[in-house]
């Protein structure tokens, strides 16, 4: 029997034990680094009609996978075959499949977006399994993003918490140059590192809560880090938070699960960050 | 000949006498105007925003779960703009001369000019809504060059510079949406336009969730829906981007303009196997410091690193040594197709160049020593501080490299080739951005104006963003202040009904099909057909034969192709379907373009037409105009041409030696 992973469930901790257990390599080069190889695999995906349905498990076996193949790549060689035999593909939310727009959002083996560190589903590559594994895949599980079918969940909570407040109110046309306001280069590049965050929900997946702050403090501290941020700075925050409750997302206890998984490696010190101005608006407000 | 209703007076003053005259509409009747922009990128989301802002009644619309998800998010290098904060001698009139020539002189001046000279503001309102660009220690921004132009005007965000511009378009918009000015349509896909005695006044769209259609109507429709480079099945763009929506008002009268420019990225990672979905940039800034070589010898079978220095070919620095690594993409490519060709490619494949960092390493790692006071640094040292010197700039773009090959690009030289990125054609529009069908209006990748033959570097952001935030506000002013008197057509109305059933024959058409190759596997042979024959070079007789083959392509679709599902679902399968059903369309028609252009101009290179040292040779007396296709019937079509004067820039033959 293999050991219980320490630390509380969900937590990186957590997270770094379950890893070992299932020899799962962060590094993209896996054990096996440049050698190509092919693989049998058995995989149990979540299968579900649409959000009015009850869902289940099916197991597909699939031959002959390439390790040079993404993972993705992997569910297309799946779904053709799936439709030469008559059945219905598998559905699943992707597009730019470079990493960058946030759309692919599988539970892989328990984790979002898979085994490898900081690496959306898209590009994760077969060379992260061996042959004869079993893979189980698995939407977003949250009661605020609701499924649509088989992989595919509604995040659009996420648009609506940018509507209560993450943005700076500038009409086009009212801006004044460009380098009219110098920037701190440390604030400027840790607005971008928060700035980063393509909006994907792995952090909402594998929070225990369904916590969404990691995504809401992220915008608070990318806007509240810059000059021209500063104007609606308290606003900001306290409509924001106030949404994500709206929306049906937990509370934020700090198993710091989020970071551990997110694919843009945003940091927690947002959620830091947000808390602080969270107090300091309320704290602060005339109202 | 087409009419560009390019505004008369001087280049340099065009747009501030069009801005001074044209038509407004008052605040009040800007409240009862409806208007729909459909695709929520840099242009849809930038237009949207902005007209909402102004008060119009918007609807917007896009296929993705979340208008964050539009294609630009995946544009990596930068945004030019003619701010010369660098002093190194920029100004608008280089901007403009530099995107004129690096188009190979196919582009309009006055539009070009326009997009020079807006393209500073583009800047202030990005930083002013908190695009975090990079930054100097001073606070101020930072800068960077990109291929055809020897200044740093280029604008960046680490290599996610679309990501954070898209961002800030996006935020601008969820803004108008939570004031109500905009209403936001996730998960709509457009599948026609609706065309009332002569002027466009709605749209027919699928409820992907659903899958029913719905009808919406406005005054006015902007397509922003990006460009069709999936037609050549593998190419950097996402899976989801397609032609459909710009295809379907072209079959509703709207000309299709050059649709044979299109563009092949140089710097793209190669193909693994059969099993490839898309291919993979890897941002022309990393030809800033990266240089590109291949062995001297043909079929070297060496390792990169085994290979010395004198027996590597740097060859863009050979052939052209005034740009070097830098020169525009069109050039790159076809050296790069040049060298695979004669043998000297690199890899298993031998369809790969190398982009070696090496150099790059060791000068960054020698300023640092410099910097931190290292005395006699050892190699190593060097090694090491020029490595985080490069992880800064470049380290996103290093790790997806990683990720997707397997190999270690701080250790070994990536392996790169091209790969189609971008289409410069599209939809025919005039300087006011309107199709040649009145009301409907194409920004962005979706139509075809500012970037000729051949797109440079870090100007889609730019083209995207100037025609959403700074130039449809004002030209759609110009249409609708005519229309006030005119209220919004019902959606009851016959050619709401007429179009809705011809949307749905179609849908039902392909669903009975229930033949038995799938949607994907048409889709890989069209890509095949159109890389092979229409790719990088081409020749009248391949272009024929594709011509013939995308014919029978298009028969056997409608024949045997099988679509799992059913129609009042969420079916992935048949949203493909359509758009892989309109690319065979559009194949045949970029393949008859490509054929009608007897010259080499840009992307479009004609085997037939080159100087003696392999360069594209333009045929200026034939063919210096715009090819508008107008749709007549199944496999017809009649042109239409506007002819391009050059009033400010001499067209000569593109040299960057």
């Amino acid at each position: 029997m293999p050991p219980t992973p320490k630390g509380e469930f969900g937590s990186s901790t957590y997270f770094r034990e379950y890893s070992k257990y299932f020899k799962i390599k962060n590094s993209p080069l896996g054990d096996r680094g440049m050698e190509h190889y092919t693989m049998n695999l058995t995989l149990k995906v979540w299968r579900q009609k649409n959000a009015q349905s009850k869902g289940r498990f099916e197991t597909y076996e699939v031959k002959d996978i390439s390790s040079e193949m993404s993972f993705l790549e992997m569910f297309d060689v799946l779904n053709e075959r799936l439709i030469h035999e008559g059945k219905e593909p598998i559905a699943f939310d992707h597009d730019c499949r470079e990493g960058i727009c946030g759309t692919c959002s599988m539970y892989i083996n328990g984790r979002p977006h898979g085994p490898w560190h900081a690496t959306t589903t898209c590009q994760l590559h077969m060379r992260a399994f061996r042959d004869g594994d079993t893979i189980i895949v698995e939407p977003w599980r949250a009661k605020a993003f609701p499924v649509i079918k088989d992989l595919i969940v509604d995040r659009g909570a996420f648009d609506r918490i940018i509507q209560a407040g993450g943005f700076i109110s500038v009409n086009t046309g009212s801006a004044v140059d460009g380098n009219a306001i110098p920037i701190e280069k440390e604030n400027a590049d840790k607005a971008f590192a928060a700035a980063a965050c393509i909006g994907c929900g792995a952090c909402v997946a594998a929070c225990k809560n369904s916590s969404a702050l990691l995504f809401v403090a992220a915008k608070v501290a990318h806007l509240s880090l810059l000059p021209q941020g500063d104007p609606e700075r308290k606003t900001r925050v306290l409509a924001m938070i106030e949404q994500m409750d709206k929306e049906g997302f937990g509370s934020c206890s700090f198993t710091q699960a989020c970071e551990a998984v997110c694919p843009k490696e945003i940091s927690i010190t947002n959620i830091s960050r947000l808390k602080r101005e969270y107090m300091f608006a309320g704290l602060a407000a005339d109202k | 000949m087409l009419d560009s209703k390019i505004p008369e007076g001087p280049l340099n003053e065009k747009w501030t006498n069009y801005k001074g005259h044209c038509k407004l509409v008052n605040p009040a009747n800007k409240r009862r105007m409806e208007i729909i922009v459909v695709g929520t990128g840099l242009a849809g989301a930038s237009a949207a925003a902005s007209l909402g802002e102004l008060g119009y009644n918007v609807k917007a619309f896009c296929f993705q779960d979340s208008p964050r998800r539009a294609h630009s998010i995946a544009a990596q290098g930068g945004i030019n703009a003619a701010k010369n904060y660098q002093n190194d001698g920029d100004s608008v009139y280089r901007l403009f001369y530099d995107t004129i020539k690096g188009g190979d002189y196919r582009s309009r001046e006055g539009n070009v000019h326009r997009l020079a000279e807006v393209s500073v503001n583009i800047i202030d309102q990005c930083v002013a809504q908190g695009v975090p660009f990079a930054r100097e220690y001073s606070g101020l921004l930072s800068n960077r060059s990109f291929g055809g132009t020897q200044v740093q005007r280029t604008f960046y965000a680490a290599g996610q510079t679309g990501q954070q511009l898209l961002i800030g378009a996006y935020q601008a918009l969820e803004r108008q949406a939570a004031l109500g000015n905009v209403k936001m349509y996730s998960r709509h896909e457009m599948l026609d336009i609706v065309n009332i005695d002569g002027k466009c006044r709605g749209i027919i769209v699928r409820n992907l969730v659903s899958g029913k259609l719905e009808r919406y109507s406005g005054h006015a429709v902007v397509l922003c829906t990006g460009g069709y480079g999936n037609v050549f099945y593998l190419s950097t763009n996402a899976m989801g981007c397609n032609v459909t929506a710009i295809w379907k008002a072209h079959k509703q009268g709207a000309y299709f303009g050059n649709p044979c420019f299109t563009q092949i990225h140089p710097t793209c990672i190669p193909v693994t196997g059969d099993h490839q979905s898309k291919l993979t940039l890897m941002s022309e800034s990393l030809r800033n410091d990266g240089r590109i070589w291949v062995p001297q010898k043909q079929g070297d079978t060496r390792k990169a690193n085994e290979i010395p220095e004198e027996e590597r070919d740097y060859y863009l620095e050979r052939r052209y040594p005034a740009f070097g690594n830098l020169v525009p993409r069109d050039v790159a490519s076809r050296a790069a197709k040049e060298r695979c060709d004669a043998g000297y490619g690199v890899g298993t494949s031998k369809q790969a160049v190398y982009l070696d960092y090496a150099d790059a390493i060791s000068r960054y790692g020698k300023i640092e020593c410099g910097k931190l006071q290292i005395e006699n640094p050892t190699a190593e040292e060097i090694r090491h501080h020029g490595i985080e010197v490069v992880k800064e700039k470049y380290g996103n773009l290093f790790d997806m490299y990683e990720k997707i090959t397997g190999e270690n690009p701080y250790q070994v030289p990536m392996r790169i080739y091209p790969a189609v990125h971008y289409t410069m054609g599209g939809l025919w529009v005039d300087y006011e951005l309107m199709s040649n069908v009145k009301g409907l209006y194409v920004l962005g990748e979706a139509n075809f104006s500012d970037h000729g033959a051949n797109r440079l570097g870090a100007s889609a952001l730019m083209q995207g963003l100037a025609d959403g935030y700074f130039v449809i506000p004002y030209t759609i002013g110009n249409y609708l202040a005519d229309e006030i008197r005119n209220a919004i057509v019902s959606t009851t109305h016959e050619a709401f009904n007429e179009s809705e059933k011809k949307v749905s024959d179609r849908i039902n058409q392909l669903m009975n099909i229930k033949g038995s190759q799938s949607v994907e596997s048409f889709h890989k042979r069209l890509g095949k057909i159109m890389w092979e024959k229409c790719g990088m070079a081409r020749n009248a007789q391949g272009l024929q034969e594709a011509i013939t083959e995308i014919k029978g392509l298009k028969e056997e679709f409608w024949r045997d192709v099988r679509i799992p599902g059913e129609i009042n679902e969420l079916n992935p399968e048949l949203d493909k379907a359509q758009r892989v059903a309109d690319f065979i369309e559009l194949g045949e028609l970029i393949c008859i373009d490509a054929l009608n252009r007897n010259e080499s101009a840009g992307g479009h290179f004609r085997e037939e037409y080159q100087t003696p040292d392999g360069e594209a040779l333009r045929q200026d007396d034939q063919y210096m105009y715009v090819a508008a296709w107008e749709y007549k019937s199944d496999h017809e079509w009649e042109l239409h041409k506007e002819e391009l004067k050059y009033e400010e820039v001499k067209p000569s033959q593109r040299s960057y030696k």
